[in-house]
């Protein structure tokens, strides 16, 4: 055993691995280490130990040892001898301690396995054909690795509801639920909403909520993820599609600065859902029920796909001319976005500087709940500081920008992403002005752009978020963007081009990265391709005196300095 | 061996001119040994139970000395006593006497266990059903709280306890004590796992817990007035003092008889103290410690070495009733309740009615006894009902041995047992049910 | 709430006995239940709120526990043990006769609104072989000879407090 700091260390054996762990890990999470699968249901590493499955019996000893000397004592071979203990224990509800022994591939581990998978199934329904689960449902899995591979009940099977609405995302089939309490668990202790509970008593026993309550909470689709079998379920997703036909692609949540780690199920373009990614340290493995619809931006009404002047739409290349042509007539102002990746924002700035001009930014104000969404509804206000954009906070409104305007001091406005109607400027006032929007969706803004070129998705492209916590993360794009546009940074990298009238390099992740490396500080040493998956936090020393806007959620504490000021 | 009882327990259970006032109890002489524990070093009084090796008299038959050491006195937190009186086992009636005729000798019983474990709070769980029951406590723990054995400064001391009488309504799992404690809590009984929620460290409110039965905490009354040492006396070593036996069944006069450990056998207390079977009839099968406990079929013989080293070999009418010979021959004394059966009873209908028990109280918390109780129900009613197949009886078996041990709680074993006993020592009579009736062959097995 | 001014004064009474107040919800649904008959919804949305506990874990209780119940039953409760020392003494039999006598189907309530016939599992008093009980009196011995005249008895008595 070693002192690691104050958690101590201790070998436990698991099916003659010796693995080093620390003092208290359950035992599912020390196999995991070894790369050895005990299978379980009801256990879930960020929720209360249940124990109820009984998916994760395992057989158990300790090192036998002297009573009165306390030394080992050896098989005639010269291996431990080790006490067995004749009741099989539950993996996730065992302490791993020093010496302790586990088998999970035993006579009598296996025999544990194939019993609990046997129960199980007499009374699970023949839904698989119909079920969305299928693909990914560990009673599938679990029966096909640890079952006993037929059946023997012949009786009549329980009936329970099917498909009752138990929220407006979520359904219920009472007949697949195995009753693991996963999800009751997850309500009480994460979100706090109470509103999960089982009924009746045996093994007639249902979940429910209480008759006229719903699962209404902006959280109630992570109990989708979490229910392992097709009990709970996405009423957004159902029936829509087989799971094992879908890419999963890393994602960042574009819903606030928290940067919940998301993944992205799409099938030849078209995305169907969004799950959360387990990350430690900012959203351990749940995400917001409205997070998660954000992806239905991609297809919206108001998507532009064609640049337009004047609202007229035109080739892409016509328009990239028509911006570089407006852009030097004239003293300019910038209107960035904190929805641009921090590849971009690097980008803009070189942008700006072709013809440099005052930079206005907007907060994205929202109500935080807490959890997993600020009050700060942009994923990459921070991208905005680090790349020298903004040394302050941005305002609620664009009063300053609306005084340049009104004096005549400005002619262009580049705006990107943002609808600026929304902050004070009328659209009458902008029409007299020379609008160049860069943006993903129609609004006031772009009607009235002498150019408006569109721009990606965070589906449609991959690049970098700095989240709450300063910390980058990097997501990567699972589908194609509309026909013929360019990703963003070679759009830009396009129009800088053109201004300077070089020949155009086209530039890529990579790229950027090299540059940024030598020139931002707190990137230096950093690579796209290294990025780790969990994000790296970043040295935000630099911005200790800004008070940033949000308060408490999940894994994030505000700067306690500030506060105490 | 006398077939005569020791009626310490029942001492004035049915007795003529006794009721069950406080007035009456005292004019017995009762609450005089609280009046002296109280005096004592609560220490002194748990090596007294430590040295009288007492057993629960619920089911598990745990050194109750031994249970009470558990307790964790370093976390600071208040302690409490439950009184556990949910008496659910199928065949047992003992504690439904005390209740209804001598209830102040178990608030005796329990006040002084509460000093002795230093309780800050004790708790009467009685079942829903015992209404009458109910209101008796109620009244006896006014009476006994107007003359000072209850409440504040109980007998002039300054240790300071009450009682509250909680009723159940209508669940087995309550007598589990960790289902208990939960039921206590206004939640649903489901009981704790084990590690980490032993009641002595979690329980009741997260706090150090005793939970004892109510014949248990009476014997601790006479333990503290006794001795543990002179208590120990009565009955064998290990299986210390009297028990109270609870007879039902085929037998010509059921009801409880109280003796100490091991001095009576089976078969006197069978034949002797309860008049034999009905006219005609041969014994087929005995219970003896509550439909949890595993059958005895009559002509068998057991043999092998107890704890001591001793070597038996018993009939079924020879097995001294105490706790470990039952244990011995692959039973056990549980609750004390000895069901009979005679010849006239087809195990496969018994069976079914003990499964159809255990499915309907499972309280569906873990997989293997929520899904196993009530698969056995199903094959054990559809063979009774003339449905039987060849593979049943080995089925039975095959899903009972899946069950056992791999519960949360000890109902595992409770619902597993009696499929695993009555089927295989009745082997016979659950195959040839197949051969008796047609029996519809499912298309698939 | 429509409960008696007795029963809510004996509910205040009860909840700061216990050192958590969710304790208190058995007791309380047994206080509803023996005064109105049944437990409704609108006593569990009133227990959840009067003990801060949210309705499906009150609703959990009523469902769980067999002696609770959410529908009103007929003037008479019988219970019928059905547990193996009964059933050996003709309890199974016994009711079957009893519901005859009574005009009662089993788990239902009889036409005239006065019965109940419903098993239940040990009575915890298998020495006294088949066991009835009716509302919250145990009766003894009731084997299945005595079952007419044991019905004859309820029902006079029924009739008696129905005048």
């Amino acid at each position: 055993m070693s002192n690691l700091q104050s958690i101590e260390n201790v070998n436990v054996n698991i099916d003659g691995i010796d693995i080093l762990v620390p003092k208290g890990t359950n035992i599912i999470e020390a196999a995991a280490q070894a790369n050895i699968e005990i299978p379980h249901y009801c256990y879930h590493p960020k929720l209360s130990i249940s124990g109820n499955c009984r998916m994760c019996l395992v057989e158990m000893g300790m090192a036998m040892k002297d009573r009165t000397t306390g030394q080992s004592i050896f098989e005639d071979d010269g291996t431990q001898k080790v006490a067995w203990i004749p009741r099989p224990a539950i993996a996730c509800g065992t302490q791993a301690s020093a010496g302790m022994y586990i088998k999970t591939k035993s006579e009598l581990a296996k025999s544990c396995q194939e019993g609990v998978m046997e129960f199980l199934l007499i009374n699970h329904p023949l839904d698989c054909p119909i079920c969305d689960q299928a693909g990914e449902c560990r009673l599938q899995e679990f029966a096909t690795d640890y079952g006993r591979g037929y059946s023997r009940f012949v009786e009549n099977k329980n009936v329970k509801p099917k498909r009752t609405i138990l929220g407006p995302r979520v359904v219920l089939d009472d007949e697949r639920c195995i009753l693991c309490s996963r999800c009751v668990r997850f309500c009480q202790e994460v979100i706090k909403d109470d509103v999960l509970g089982f009924v009746d008593r045996g093994s007639y026993s249902t979940l429910t909520s209480y008759p006229g309550k719903q699962l209404d909470n902006n959280y109630s689709l992570n109990t989708v993820d979490i229910c392992p079998v097709g009990a709970l379920t996405d009423s957004d997703f159902r029936f829509k599609m087989r799971v094992w036909f879908l890419k999963r692609t890393k994602s960042i949540c574009t819903e606030s600065s928290v940067g919940v780690n998301t993944e992205v199920w799409s099938r030849e373009g078209e995305i169907y859902r969004i799950t959360p990614r387990r990350n430690d340290e900012v959203n351990d493995t749940w995400m917001a029920d409205s997070g998660r619809d954000i992806y239905k931006q991609v297809t919206a009404d108001n998507r532009l796909r064609k640049a337009k002047s004047n609202g007229v739409s035109i080739a892409f290349d016509e328009a990239h001319i028509r911006f570089t042509e407006i852009f030097p007539m004239g003293k300019t102002a910038y209107v960035g976005s904190s929805h641009m990746s921090v590849e971009e924002q690097f980008i803009f700035k070189k942008l700006i500087q072709e013809n440099p001009g005052p930079i206005f930014w907007v907060n994205n104000k929202g109500e935080g709940d807490g959890l997993l969404i600020s009050s700060d509804r942009s994923p990459n206000l921070r991208g905005a500081f680090i790349t020298g954009l903004i040394n302050e906070l941005p305002k609620d409104n664009l009063d300053g920008l609306l005084e340049l305007m009104n004096s005549g001091e400005i002619q262009n406005i580049v705006v990107y992403h943002q609808d600026i109607t929304q902050y004070g400027i009328s659209p009458a006032l902008l029409k007299r002005h020379n609008v160049l929007y860069l943006g993903t969706h129609f609004n006031k803004t772009s009607d009235v752009a002498r150019v408006a070129i569109p721009t990606l998705t965070v589906f449609e492209k991959s690049g970098t978020f700095i989240n709450q916590q300063f910390r980058l993360q990097k997501f990567a794009q699972a589908v194609p963007g509309p026909v013929g546009l360019m990703p963003d940074i070679n759009t830009l990298t396009r129009l800088i081009s053109i201004l300077r009238k070089e020949s155009e390099i086209a530039s890529s992740l990579p790229l950027i990265w090299s540059e940024m490396n030598m020139q931002i500080d707190q990137f230096k040493g950093l690579s796209f391709e290294s990025l780790p998956d969990s994000g790296v936090l970043l040295d935000a020393s630099a911005f200790d005196k800004i008070n940033f806007p949000e308060v408490q959620s999940l894994h994030f504490k505000p700067n306690s300095a500030i506060l105490a000021k | 061996m006398a077939t005569e009882e020791r009626r310490m327990i029942l001492e004035h259970i049915d007795q003529p001119g006794y009721d069950n006032s406080i007035d009456c109890y005292i004019k017995h002489g009762g609450y005089e040994v609280l009046k002296k524990a109280i005096l004592r070093k609560p220490e002194e009084l748990c090596q007294e139970v430590v040295n009288s090796q007492l057993r629960g008299r619920g089911g598990a038959g745990f050194s109750a000395g031994m249970k009470w050491g558990f307790l964790d006195r370093k976390s600071g937190k208040p302690v409490y006593l439950i009184c556990n009186a949910d008496e659910s086992e199928p065949g047992t009636f003992k504690d439904r006497q005390i209740i209804y005729k001598d209830p102040h000798q178990l608030i005796e019983g329990m006040m002084i266990t509460a000093y002795a474990t230093q309780t800050k709070l004790a708790f009467i769980y009685i079942r829903g059903e015992m209404y009458d029951g109910a209101r008796i406590l109620e009244h006896a723990v006014e009476e006994a709280r107007a003359k000072g054995f209850i409440g504040e400064n109980i007998c002039g001391s300054s240790y300071s306890c009450d009682i509250i009488i909680y009723r159940g309504a209508g669940a087995y799992i309550c007598g589990e004590e960790t289902g208990l404690i939960e039921s206590l809590e206004g939640k649903r009984p489901y009981p704790r796992i084990k590690p980490p929620y032993f009641p002595a460290i979690l329980g009741l409110y997260q706090s150090p817990t005793v939970v004892n039965n109510v014949e248990t905490l009476c014997h601790v009354k006479f333990i503290a007035e006794m001795g543990g040492a002179e208590f120990a006396k009565i009955g064998t070593p290990n299986n210390t003092g009297t028990r109270v036996w609870c007879v039902s069944g085929d037998v010509q006069k059921p009801g409880y008889y109280e003796f100490p450990c091991g001095a009576i056998t089976l078969g006197q207390l069978i034949y002797e103290v309860c008049g034999g079977l009905n006219p005609g009839r041969t014994l087929k099968a005995v219970i003896p410690g509550g439909s949890s406990a595993k059958v005895l079929r009559a002509g068998e013989r057991y043999q092998g070495k107890l704890k001591d080293g001793t070597e038996f070999d018993w009939t079924l009418d020879d097995i001294p009733l105490d706790f470990d010979s039952v244990s011995a021959c692959g039973s056990m004394s549980g609750s004390g309740a000895v069901i009979v059966m005679d010849d006239s009873r087809d195990m496969v209908q018994v069976l079914g009615n003990i499964n159809s028990f255990y499915a309907h109280e499972s309280c569906g918390q873990c997989t293997p006894c929520r899904e196993g109780s009530l698969w056995m129900k199903k094959i054990t009613a559809r063979m009774a009902d003339g449905d039987a197949r060849e593979q049943d009886a080995d089925l039975l078996l095959s899903i009972a041995k899946q069950i056992e041990g791999r519960t949360i709680c000890a109902f595992g074993e409770a619902c597993a047992w009696p499929t695993m006993s009555f089927v295989s020592k009745f082997k016979e009579e659950f195959s040839e049910k197949a051969a008796q009736q047609k029996s519809t062959q499912h298309p698939l097995v | 709430m429509n409960l008696s001014n007795k029963s809510l004064e004996k509910i205040e009474k009860l909840i700061p006995r216990f050192p958590l107040k969710q304790s208190a919800a058995l007791p309380i649904l047994h206080i509803v239940q023996e005064e109105k008959g049944y437990i409704s919804k609108e006593d569990i949305q009133w227990i959840a709120e009067k003990l801060d506990m949210q309705p499906i874990n009150v609703y959990g209780l009523v469902t769980f526990y067999p002696m609770l119940r959410e529908e009103p039953i007929g003037k008479r409760h019988i219970k019928v043990c059905r547990t193996l020392s009964c059933a050996l003494q003709g309890s199974y039999a016994l009711c079957k006769k009893l519901q005859e006598e009574l005009n009662c189907p089993l788990n239902e309530t009889s036409e005239d609104g006065n019965y109940t016939i419903e098993f239940v599992e040990c009575l915890a008093s298998c020495g006294t072989a088949p066991v009835v009980q009716v509302d919250q009196v145990l009766h003894e011995n009731i084997s299945v000879e005595k079952a007419s005249e044991f019905a004859q008895q309820i029902r006079k008595e029924t009739e008696i407090n129905i005048k």
